[in-house]
């Protein structure tokens, strides 16, 4: 229906290069294996949105990208470097991708601004007047800079996942991944954060983001990937995905979705 | 039978006179002696305790491995499963489950073994089983043996306990803490310095309070071992005086107050670190 919709950026990238690639992922939580032979490229400047039912992989499929969590088989790599080579310096290429969780996971016993400024301190080595100028900006930004002195406790669920965008964006990060963003947000906060994540798509900003927000989806993904029971079932343009060309499952999963 | 006692406080203020000694001082004085032993106890105690029993407690929260990088000289050694053998002459050995373990041992023991049989453990027992030398100069040589020794049970003892109090501090702090503290590029370390530690400690600073009272308490069982603290010096105020009451009385309101004391800093303590926002802290 928004096929249009001229806010939309294109979905020729700039440059065919992947930012992130996974070859053949598979990751076992002992005797049950969460991802099975996971296949899929990210380049850069990308928004990939990832949908799926209730503990089909998406969140684990996030975190093996970073090193959050181990995976047994196959070969992840970010920006040219691989995530599961023993020798990779995991903490160093974290540093370079900006996360944001369902549950905000801010620091609860430091300010706002502390929170932004303590791995931009402690990673990047950064001063602290630099250190705080960046994270003023940020904080301007996302339109919180009135409470950069407050404790995370002491925000709305909108304004801490905000935050939460701001911290990961202090780090300057190649890509950004989101998991499920808005699903711990009452209704009328949950604009407030995709307007932020939309900015930062329209930036050119690489982005994975498992959502369930298809509006979203519909207006800044480039592609879509369903993933169903560990597997990933679709990996396609946005438009292929919400045009109907496409397998059983996802289908059934998206009418579900779309008349709640 | 009726019961009837002769109350005489200023006993505890009268010089004392002593048939070998000659004249002492007052019996008051003796308790302020013993008092100060106390405390130099149970804060020696506290500080082997606290640090100590923090690693211990960290220690027992190691889940992801730590490679250790040991160098092989010769053929391929058949170590365990915790071992991996990587190239160019290097073994690397998770140390992870060896640490936690330790820590794991080391508070079933300490925690288990009832405290007067480990004050005597370390002052009788000890000293025989070591090496002559060194028994020799634990018993001889350290200054203040019987003084060190209880600092040292008592603070091992209590290890145990703060170890604990440190572990489940850190356990109830949620799984995404973790990921969202490493995923902003902290290291371990780093994680459990500027993340995981501050937030535990604010945690447990209640049973920290009470693990530090009950070390307080627990150096009464020094006069076991000869150290002169508050209750050993106010027996022997009993024996010299038989004025039971008195000298007991006095030692328990010295014991009610410094609890009554640490108890209000510490109150005052935990409202200063307590989290402005947070109704309760870790809860998952
Ligand atoms: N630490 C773990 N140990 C064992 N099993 C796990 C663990 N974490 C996740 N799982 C299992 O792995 C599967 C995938 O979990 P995951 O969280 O990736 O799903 P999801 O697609 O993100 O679901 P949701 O939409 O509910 O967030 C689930 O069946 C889950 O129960
Ligand atoms: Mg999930």
């Amino acid at each position: 229906m928004n096929k249009t919709d001229n806010t939309a950026p294109s979905t020729e990238t700039t440059s065919g290069v992947g930012m992130i690639r996974m070859n053949d992922v598979s990751k076992w939580y002992g005797d049950f294996q969460v991802l099975i032979n996971c296949t899929t490229k990210v380049d850069v400047g990308e928004v990939v949105v990832i949908c799926g039912p209730s503990g089909s992989g998406k969140s684990t499929l996030i975190k093996v990208i970073n090193g959050l969590e181990p995976f047994q088989e196959g070969e992840i790599t970010f920006d040219g470097i691989s995530v599961g080579d023993q020798a990779t310096n995991l903490p160093k290429l974290r540093s370079r991708i900006g996360m944001v969780f369902q549950n905000f996971e801010l620091f609860p016993h430091i300010t706002i601004i502390d929170n932004i400024n303590l791995a931009q301190l402690k990673v990047l080595g950064r001063d602290q007047d630099e250190a705080t100028k960046r994270s003023m900006e940020l904080l301007e930004r996302v339109g919180l800079i009135d409470q950069m002195d407050k404790f995370p406790a002491q925000l709305s669920g909108g304004q801490q996942q905000r935050v939460a965008i701001a911290r990961g964006l202090a780090m300057d990060p190649a890509a950004m991944l989101f998991d499920e963003p808005t699903s711990a947000l009452d209704p009328e906060m949950i604009n407030e954060v995709l307007d932020v994540m939309t900015e930062l798509a329209l930036e050119g900003m690489t982005m994975m983001v498992v959502t369930h927000e298809m509006g979203f989806a519909r207006r800044v993904a480039h592609r879509v990937v369903f993933m169903d029971e560990g597997r990933i079932e679709e990996d396609c343009s946005k438009d292929e995905f919400f045009s109907g060309e496409r397998g059983e499952r996802a289908q059934e999963f998206l009418s579900k979705i779309l008349t709640h | 039978m009726e019961f009837s006692y002769n109350w005489d406080w200023s006993v505890l203020f009268c010089t004392v006179q002593d048939v070998k000694i000659g004249c002492v001082a007052p019996y008051f004085y003796w308790i302020v002696e013993g008092f100060g032993w106390t405390i130099a106890v149970a804060s020696a105690a506290w500080v082997i305790a606290f640090s100590w029993g923090s690693i211990i407690g960290i220690l027992r929260t190691l889940e992801d491995p730590i490679w250790l990088r040991i160098p092989v000289v010769k053929s391929p050694v058949n170590f365990n499963t915790s071992a991996i053998e990587a190239d160019n002459g290097v073994v690397l050995i998770n140390i992870a489950w060896f640490l936690h373990g330790f820590a794991t041992i080391y508070v079933t023991i300490f925690r288990n073994i009832p405290l007067l049989v480990q004050m005597f453990l370390w002052y009788f027992v000890l000293p025989e089983v070591l090496s002559k030398e060194a028994g020799m100069w634990l018993k001889r040589e350290l200054p203040l043996p019987e003084y060190w020794t209880s600092v040292v049970c008592l603070g091992l003892y209590t290890a145990s306990r703060v170890g604990e109090a440190v572990r489940a501090g850190i356990n109830s702090i949620t799984q995404g803490q973790h990921y969202a503290a490493m995923a902003v590029g902290l290291t371990r370390v780093q994680v459990y310095r500027y993340v995981l530690l501050p937030v535990a400690y604010r945690i447990i600073v209640p049973p920290l309070t009470s693990d530090f009272l009950g070390i307080f308490k627990n150096s009464s069982l020094a006069l076991t071992i000869g150290v002169l603290e508050l209750t050993a010096m106010t027996r022997q105020i009993d024996e010299y005086s038989y004025q039971t009451f008195e000298s007991f009385t006095a030692a328990t309101v010295l014991y009610i107050l410094v609890t009554a004391i640490v108890m209000f800093v510490m109150r005052i303590v935990e409202g200063r670190v307590s989290i402005p926002g947070m109704i309760s802290l870790g809860a998952k």
